[in-house]
This record gives C-alpha cells, sequence and structure tokens, in this order.
C-alpha cells in the first residue's frame, strides 16, 4: 500500500531577505519545522527568486549533493574548483561539495530577476572529491513525456550525482497521461508541479504543490491543465 | 547558561564559518577543532552538550571519537552536520536538543 505526503504550496516555509525571496519546502535556515525536515534522503526544495544585480556571496558547503534548476533569467556561478559558468533556464547543475567547496551565485542581470529551484540530496558517500557538472537540456524532450535529467550513474541521460536517485521534468499539454515506475528499490517519489495543476493517481496537486510518493512500484500522472513538474525520486532510507 | 557545542571538522574555512554561525545564537557556544586530539582534549575539559561532526572527517576518526565521547560523557548527543553552513545547522541543532 502506498504511503503519501501532501505539502501544499502555502504550507512551504518563507524567508524575504529583500534580495532574495525564498520559499522552503523542508526546514532550511531560519525555517525549522520538525514534521518537515527531509522527504528521504532528499533534503532541501528551495524555490528561490533573485533580485536583478544581487546574488549569494561567497560560502561553503560540504557533503552534500546540490542541485540548481533555474526557471527564469541567468545565475552566473565561480566556484573554489576555477569553475566560472552561467546557468539558465533549460540548464541544470549539479555540484558534489564533499570534502568542501567554497561558491558563489549572482543574477548578473540588471533588469531581469533569477527563478531557480535549489534542491539538496544527501550523499550516499561522504567526503567524496568535490566536482561540478553543468548540462544543457533539449526543451522539447519534456513535451508530453517525461525528461531524465539526472541519476546516479555517470553514462546516463542528465548529470549525476552521489547518491541513488533519479529526477524528471515533464511538461504536458493538459489531458496527457504516463505511468511512472520507481527505479530503485526502496525509493520513493516527490513530486513538485511547477505550473498548472496535475493528478498523482487521484491526488490533485496546483502550482509549487509537493508530494511525496512511496512504497509503491508505480503511480500515473495527469495534467489536469497545462502543466510542468519535476519528480524527485530518491532512497527513502539512506 | 549557554548549550555548548564542540564542532570538528578538517576543512579549517568551512569549520570557522561552522563556529560562526553558532555563536550567532546567543543562546549557542560553539568551539572549533580541527583534529582528532584537539577535539578529544577540549571534550575532557569541558561540558559539551553536542558534538558536530563535520566535513572530512575519516571512518576510523569517527569511530575512534564516537568511542572516547561515549566514553567520557554519554549523555553528549553525536550529530553528523551536512552542507558545511548555514542551511541545515540550526535544524541539525535543534532536532539533537530535542532528544
Amino acid at each position: 500500500m502506498a504511503h503519501t505526503v501532501l505539502h501544499k504550496a502555502e504550507t512551504r516555509g518563507h524567508a524575504s531577505h529583500g534580495w532574495l525571496d525564498s520559499y522552503h519546502s523542508f526546514s532550511f535556515s531560519s525555517y525549522y519545522n520538525p514534521e518537515r525536515m527531509n522527504f528521504g534522503a532528499l533534503r532541501v526544495l528551495n524555490d528561490d527568486t533573485v533580485d536583478a544585480g544581487m546574488g549569494f556571496g561567497k560560502h561553503p558547503h560540504d557533503n552534500m549533493e546540490i542541485i540548481s534548476i533555474p526557471l527564469e533569467g541567468d545565475l552566473e556561478h565561480k566556484d573554489s574548483m576555477n569553475n566560472v559558468a552561467v546557468i539558465k533556464n533549460g540548464d541544470i547543475q549539479a555540484m558534489s561539495a564533499g570534502t568542501g567547496i567554497y561558491h558563489s551565485e549572482y543574477n548578473k542581470d540588471r533588469e531581469q530577476r533569477v527563478k531557480f529551484l535549489q534542491i539538496w540530496v544527501y550523499p550516499n558517500k561522504k567526503n567524496v572529491e568535490p566536482r561540478y557538472d553543468q548540462i544543457t537540456l533539449n526543451l522539447d524532450d519534456r513535451h508530453n513525456k517525461l525528461q531524465q535529467i539526472l541519476s546516479p550513474n555517470p553514462d546516463d541521460e542528465g548529470v549525476w550525482i552521489h547518491q541513488n536517485a533519479w529526477f524528471h521534468l515533464g511538461k504536458f499539454d493538459k489531458g496527457v497521461s504516463t505511468d511512472y515506475t520507481v527505479k530503485g528499490k526502496g525509493n520513493g517519489v516527490y513530486v513538485f508541479v511547477l505550473s498548472g495543476d496535475v493528478k498523482v493517481n487521484d491526488q490533485l496537486l496546483n502550482t509549487r504543490d509537493g508530494y511525496g510518493i512511496w512504497d509503491t512500484d508505480k503511480f500515473i500522472i495527469t495534467a489536469e491543465t497545462d502543466a510542468e513538474f519535476l519528480l524527485m525520486e530518491v532512497p527513502m532510507e539512506f | 547558561m549557554k548549550t555548548k557545542i564542540l564542532a570538528i571538522g578538517r576543512h579549517p574555512e568551512i569549520l570557522q564559518t561552522v563556529v560562526r554561525l553558532i555563536n550567532n545564537n546567543p543562546e549557542w557556544e560553539g568551539i572549533g577543532a580541527n583534529t582528532d586530539d584537539e577535539a578529544v582534549l577540549l571534550f575532557s575539559t569541558q561540558s559539551f552538550k553536542i558534538v558536530l561532526l563535520c566535513g572530512g572527517i575519516e571512518p576510523d576518526s569517527e569511530g575512534r571519537l564516537r568511542t572516547a565521547f561515549n566514553s567520557l560523557n554519554p549523555d553528549a548527543i553525536i550529530v553528523q552536520h551536512y552542507g558545511g553552513g548555514s542551511g541545515l545547522l540550526s535544524a541539525e541543532i535543534f532536532q539533537a536538543l530535542a532528544k
């Protein structure tokens, strides 16, 4: 029997720092809710908006798999491994913080805000060598089908991380439906709706709602309106 | 009385950041240690409620540290710190204090 958890968009933590407006699906920084700590190995899902010309100054990370998905605008990334890159809508960035890195993220545009998802997944191995990866995805590959954007395998589609996790994006027209088959034994899937309304089995989800489902092998996802969504499959025990 | 927290990590700059962030909370007092010897010495001479194991600690070291801390003060709460910065730190400490 499947287990589920529903996180309506309006129940997320919220922090407004002037230049940064952030919604936290799970406890993060000053938002602490013991009932909202993680979904399996998925620990952070931040829905961030960064003002024009602003950003996150140099700051450290270790022992975390960090995935950034830009939704709107461009974000410049610089890190202590000498990577300098701009990520934009259609890209995905993955970083294994491992033994420790410093990085900064800035919206260099003077007029346009940046919206992006910042996702942290617990690693399956501590103290790995830090690494950075960024790819550009073909947006057509998610139209009315699931586009794999992340896996545990360097040779598979999308970026890879140190965890038995698979992420997919979908941009479905109203009425389109598909099955999702869970790939890893003991894994669950956290569905996050980027826009529109979708149903996961019989559960209706609206924009920015989150819905976790586990102890099941598969489920059906249906677009009730034109909709975009992110599926994050992660181990429930790690 | 402040809650004393010992943070142990191998990356000096990240450890310094973690200790600074702990000390931003007026109810917490953070002290950092880069080495196992330094950590055990601090733990044996001061009363820490929480130990944060930060990045870079090898499995053998972690085992030795856990054994030493459990022997010296079994009530101390040992927590793995993830992320190396402000994101998860407070929640990890709040969770430890709730135990």
